[in-house]
């Protein structure tokens, strides 16, 4: 016998045209199962983090340095656990050059294409860490997922031009030599 | 026996060239007596890792030290700073620092960032002390009186902005610091925050007990790490000191990788969580800031330099400088260059004696072609210009920008053509949209500037003159200095190097 204190209307179906609206626009959207074990992860960060003012930008850094990425099933919980819309933290995630959607390669090499460092050839080691890589002129993950090479505007190390940064350790002073020792070093240990 | 001490910097300049590794190989092959300090760096780039032992007289340096290195410096006694080919000198000996006038950096290179002992051992902390026993408005009245402009680029009496924030009437105010220095060829924020970030902490504090703010953030780069860690780290012990605490709270936000950002109204939709999209002004943010509230923004330098108006007094700071430019400007050497590193010196100083005299010229060896001064939006000056003295007035009476203080150097094989195309792409791709000009302007301007090098000489000036229109119409139709300064470097190019545009200089066409 059901308890007769849970009122039952509230279990059904009457949707307010807003929850309606929410409930299509959801529709073929990645969303992250229920049993996934990153949302356990995502509400610790969510309580730790969600509370202060304008958390959303700590909170997305923190689901970065979790997963590597802010995985498109994870947005619509984030969302939720800030009580914003789905489109407003899509929106701030494709906006930042420092979010991904997908997970970089096993190595993230940033090499510096911004003035200082191209008055010292920086776009030479550019195009030629692209050819050497087999990547295209913009950069990008290896086909073994082991390197991701990006373009980064200014390290602030301008003085040791041309500059780079691999895995979060800056590097200066490059030439041809000490970049391919550094794309070297990620792809072997990778 | 006696305690040797050695400094080896942790700043993210020195262990690009692999500090971290000279420091470990000192630890491991030095006699048990020697303490490793890990100081900030002194700002001579070109020497680093820079190497300094503590003696009888004084510090001496060597330098650049690389791991391989230390069995001969230590075999040839650098712990007692003997004789080696990589000496240096006596480090506040050498004329490149012994020049400057160190009044922000003073320092920087000098003691250990995290050391709130070593930081009040060598005058830290005085201006907060000073602060701490004036009214509100006589701390406004000192910053306002030291002629203090903000370092950031647009170069606004902090004094003026203090005071607004400090009038208004509100439940919550805030101070907000902006450490997004996005500028190529900039990273006096970056050496300051690594090399002494509780001078920007006593600096915010100041701020906080000058306006009745009671909360700050410093928004920082995401390509700055190591600098994120280490104002952590200083916020801690400022907690635990005394200087933060529940009368002004500090937090350090971490940007995430725009360069608009860095503008006032976009960082601040940043920090509420927003994409970075600029707003209009009004209202000031003095006003309506941070989630609404009076807010003081400033830049690193610009908080960095308070604390020593207070503690030395507004008229020895004013005593600096030229014309309405007072007190010092950290300028930072880079691109191409022999020594670069950072110079602070009184405002007034020319580019030919900072990209020569502490330069040292190209480190190509060739003959330098230009110098980008003041970022990414910043005017490319040719040698015409480099007796200017360095005053914001001066400067922007002849089209330029001292902005940051950044000082990008080109060689004679620098395409001018191509770096202006480049000011536009990078506008383009870092556009926050909001205004047409920029966000279509520049995407355009990338396209006339390849039409201009592809044209046929005769066609050349017609699409000349398209770019100058474009560029007309981005100056005074943009919302902000990103589309409202693009054009900046790209005139300056197009006016000074016509030839690489393909098209003769206008007194030679005319002749
Ligand atoms: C596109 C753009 C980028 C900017 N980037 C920075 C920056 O990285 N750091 C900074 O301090 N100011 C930057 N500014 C200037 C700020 O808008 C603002 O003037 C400054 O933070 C005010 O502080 P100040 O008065 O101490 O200079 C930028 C402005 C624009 C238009
Ligand atoms: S000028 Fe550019 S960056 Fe500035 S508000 Fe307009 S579109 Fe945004
Ligand atoms: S421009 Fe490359 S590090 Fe600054």
């Amino acid at each position: 016998m059901r308890d007769p204190s849970t009122p039952r209307q509230q279990e059904v179906l009457l949707a307010t045209p807003s929850e309606l609206r929410d409930r299509i626009r959801q529709l073929g959207k990645p969303a992250a199962r229920a049993d996934d074990p990153r949302l356990a992860q995502v509400h610790a960060i969510l309580s730790e983090l969600g509370a202060q003012p304008g958390p959303l930008l700590p909170v997305l850094h923190a689901v970065q340095d979790a997963f590597g990425c802010i995985p498109p099933e994870l947005v619509g919980p984030i969302a939720e656990g800030l009580n914003l819309s789905r489109a407003e933290v899509h929106g701030v995630i494709t906006y930042y050059h420092h979010f991904r959607s997908e997970p970089a390669g096993r190595h993230v090499l940033e090499v510096c294409r911004a003035e200082s460092c191209q008055a010292m050839g920086s776009e030479a080691l550019w195009h030629e860490a692209c050819a050497g890589l087999g990547l295209p002129a913009g950069g990008g993950t290896t086909v073994d997922g082991a390197l991701t090479l990006e373009p980064v505007y200014c390290l602030g190390l301008c003085a040791q031009s041309p500059a780079a940064m691999l895995d979060g350790h800056p590097h200066a002073r490059l030439d041809t030599g000490r970049m391919s020792s550094l794309v070297a070093r990620s792809v072997e240990a990778a | 026996m006696n305690r040797i001490r050695v400094f080896v910097p942790r700043d993210s300049a020195a262990l690009a060239v692999g500090a971290d590794e000279v420091a470990a190989r000192i630890a491991a092959l030095a006699p048990a007596e020697v303490e490793i300090v890990r100081n900030g760096s002194r700002g001579m780039l070109w020497l680093e890792p820079l190497v300094e032992v503590e003696t009888p007289l004084g510090r001496v340096a060597y330098g650049p030290v690389a791991p391989g290195d230390v069995p001969s410096l230590i075999e040839a006694g650098f712990l007692q700073g003997d004789e080696h080919p990589l000496l240096v000198g006596i480090t506040d000996r050498l004329p490149w620092l012994k020049s400057q006038e160190r009044l922000t950096f003073a320092r920087v290179g000098i003691t250990d960032p995290l050391s709130l002992a070593d930081y009040e051992a060598h005058g830290g902390l005085a201006g907060w002390r000073q602060a701490q026993s004036l009214p509100p408005a006589a701390i406004v009245q000192q910053v306002l009186d030291s002629g203090l402009r903000g370092r950031g680029g647009a170069a606004f009496p902090a004094g003026i902005k203090w005071q607004t924030v400090a009038a208004a009437q509100a439940p919550q105010k805030y101070v907000v610091c902006n450490a997004d220095e996005g500028d190529s060829g900039t990273y006096a924020d970056r050496m300051l925050m690594e090399g002494d970030p509780f001078l920007l902490i006593e600096g915010m504090a100041i701020a906080g007990l000058a306006t009745g703010a009671t909360r700050g953030y410093v928004y920082v780069r995401s390509e700055y790490p190591h600098a994120i860690a280490t104002l952590r780290e200083a916020v801690a012990s400022a907690r635990g000191a005394g200087l933060l605490g529940p009368h002004f709270e500090l937090e350090v936000r971490k940007a995430a990788g725009s360069y608009v950002c860095g503008e006032e109204t976009a960082m601040l939709e940043s920090l509420e969580g927003r994409r970075g999209i600029v707003r209009a002004k009004p209202p000031l943010p003095a006003l309506q800031g941070l989630f609404g509230q009076p807010t003081v923004i400033n830049n690193v330098l610009t908080f960095a330099a308070v604390p020593t108006v207070l503690a030395k007094g507004p008229l020895a700071y004013r005593d600096f400088g030229m014309g309405r430019s007072r007190g010092t400007l950290p300028f930072q050497l880079a691109g191409n260059v022999r020594r670069g590193g950072l110079v602070e010196k009184a405002f007034g100083v020319t580019l030919r004696e900072l990209m020569f005299d502490y330069g040292g010229g190209t480190a190509s060896g060739r003959p330098l072609k230009a110098a980008q001064v003041g970022g990414p939006l910043g005017a490319y000056l040719p040698e015409s210009q480099w007796d200017l003295p360095l005053d914001y007035e001066a400067y922007a009476a002849v089209g330029a920008v001292v902005g940051h203080g950044g000082i990008v150097m080109h060689d004679d094989r620098a395409d001018m053509a191509r770096l202006a195309r480049y000011a536009m792409e990078f506008c383009a791709i870092e556009s926050c949209g909001k205004c047409t000009p920029c966000r279509i302007g520049s995407t355009r301007g990338v396209e006339v500037v390849d039409r201009i090098a592809a044209a046929d000489p005769q066609l050349r000036p017609q699409q000349v003159k398209l770019l100058r229109d474009l560029c007309d119409t981005m100056l005074h139709g943009s919302l902000c200095a990103m589309g409202g300064m693009t054009p900046y470097p790209v005139l300056s190019a197009l006016n000074h190097y016509p030839e690489d545009f393909g098209i003769a200089a206008p007194g030679r066409a005319a002749a």
